[in-house]
């Protein structure tokens, strides 16, 4: 239950997106048509939970006082989990491309551009921040990468539909994204006050 | 004009295609209003414009050396492996920026604490390399980095400007308009616009987008080529 908890707070209360405005690059840039939003987002869902799980073994096994070097290691962080994250889209680029070419077809030029999505380290600087143990930190990835697949779906649909509406013309695209997303991040605020443990 | 000096000294040429790297990320070229890349910490840092000035500081400095050693090494990193090595080099890079701040400017550290962690992941540092760095010479690689790191901060300031500016009544912390703790407990002396009453919406995540999407309007619009038209 506790975990299901996790898993709402980290999709809607702190939404990576729209809360902390994390991953804005590809959220901007691939937003501009739901098909192609709909792939990345559960590209975003795939790699946050897988990453996070094995950056919480590497923070609590190899780089905390209480690791298997007995030293405190944490100046390491960056650069390991960077290094994780970017070998494990690696590696699901080369398993996807094998097993299921039709997924990597649609997923394919997407993939790569996860590794330098911040939601994906943002978020396990924060699982890091927050002290989740493992089980949590896996609902915590999950969570985090819906609400981030919730939030491109959502700005995708709205920008397919503004084509149609009269925008001035030095607002067009871009400008329009970032009021909407502006309006869309005030309106998530919304659900800060709320207790999930209250559901 | 403190680069122009640098160039001179070190007996490399400044011409114009190389006046055209360091001044086409501040405008036609520049980094978030025309190619949207660095948004995650545009917003986050921009509560305050000592906050922005310190970020912009920390991404000038990984912009030149990451460009720099990535221009140094284009020719041995096999294609397969280049984004781990150059996430490898920025990653290093960030540390010792972390580390520094920490020991010098604890306060700032605390404030900015996850963010400056996420100049890895941002965008502009690898869409540089990618773009620039792998395809050319050390020394147009280092211009182009003090071009886009610059491009960046003063967007950053502009937008932390008018966040501190309405949302607290100060700019670099200090109290400009609106009612001081002094004039509350004083009320003979007043500061200028003492009626101002702060708008805390400012400070919140959501201003940073109506701030920028309203920064590309205003671009965009005495620009007018620089409209997409999607």
């Amino acid at each position: 239950m506790e975990l299901l908890n996790i898993f709402t707070k980290a999709a809607f209360i702190e939404n990576l997106a729209l809360s902390y405005f994390l991953g804005m690059c590809s959220y901007l840039a691939v937003s501009k048509t739901v098909k192609t939003a709909f792939g990345l987002g559960l590209a975003v869902i795939f790699v946050l939970g897988i990453t996070m799980p094995i950056n919480w073994v590497i923070n609590t096994y190899l780089l905390s006082e209480g690791g298997i070097f007995a030293t405190d290691l944490t100046f390491l962080r960056f650069i390991l989990f960077i290094a994780v994250i970017a070998s494990m889209v690696q590696l699901v680029e080369m398993v996807v491309e094998k097993f299921s070419p039709s997924l990597y077809n649609s997923l394919g030029i997407f993939l790569p551009l996860i590794t330098v999505n911040c939601a994906i380290l943002g978020g396990s600087l924060f699982m890091v921040s927050k002290e989740y143990n493992f089980s949590e930190s896996v609902a915590f990835g999950l969570g985090g990468g819906f609400g981030w697949f919730l939030a491109i779906i959502a700005i995708a649909a709205i920008r397919e539909k503004i084509k149609y509406s009269a925008v001035p013309p030095a607002l067009r695209g871009l400008g329009m994204a970032f009021l909407l997303t502006g309006l869309m991040g005030l309106a998530f605020m919304s659900l800060m006050g709320i207790d999930p443990a209250a559901f | 004009m403190a680069d122009v000096k640098v160039a001179e000294k070190s007996g490399i040429t400044f011409g114009k295609k190389e006046r055209k790297l360091l001044t086409d990320p501040l405008s036609d070229n520049n980094p978030i209003t025309v190619q949207v890349l660095g948004i995650c910490s545009a917003l986050a840092v921009t509560t305050g414009m000592k906050n922005a000035a310190v970020m912009a500081v920390a991404v000038v400095f990984v912009a030149v050396l990451s460009n720099f050693f990535t221009s140094l090494l284009r020719n041995s990193i096999p294609k397969q492996v280049r984004m781990i090595v150059q996430l490898v080099i920025i990653a290093t890079l960030v540390t010792i920026v972390e580390l520094t701040l920490k020991a010098v400017d604890f306060e700032s550290y605390k404030q900015l604490s996850v963010f400056i962690g996420l100049i890895i992941t941002n965008c502009i540092i690898m869409g540089r390399l990618e773009a620039f760095a792998l395809a050319n010479k050390p020394y147009e690689s280092i211009l182009d980095g003090i071009g886009n790191g610059v491009g960046y901060g003063i967007i950053l300031l502009i937008v932390a400007f008018f966040r501190e500016f309405f949302g607290k009544g100060e700019i670099f912390g200090f109290k400009i308009i609106g009612p001081t703790n002094e004039f509350l407990l004083d009320t003979t002396t007043s500061t200028w616009m003492g009626w101002y009453a702060s708008n805390n919406l400012m400070v919140l995540f959501p201003s940073a987008m109506f701030v920028i999407g309203i920064l590309i309007w205003v671009h965009r619009a005495w620009k007018p080529h620089l409209v997409d038209i999607s």
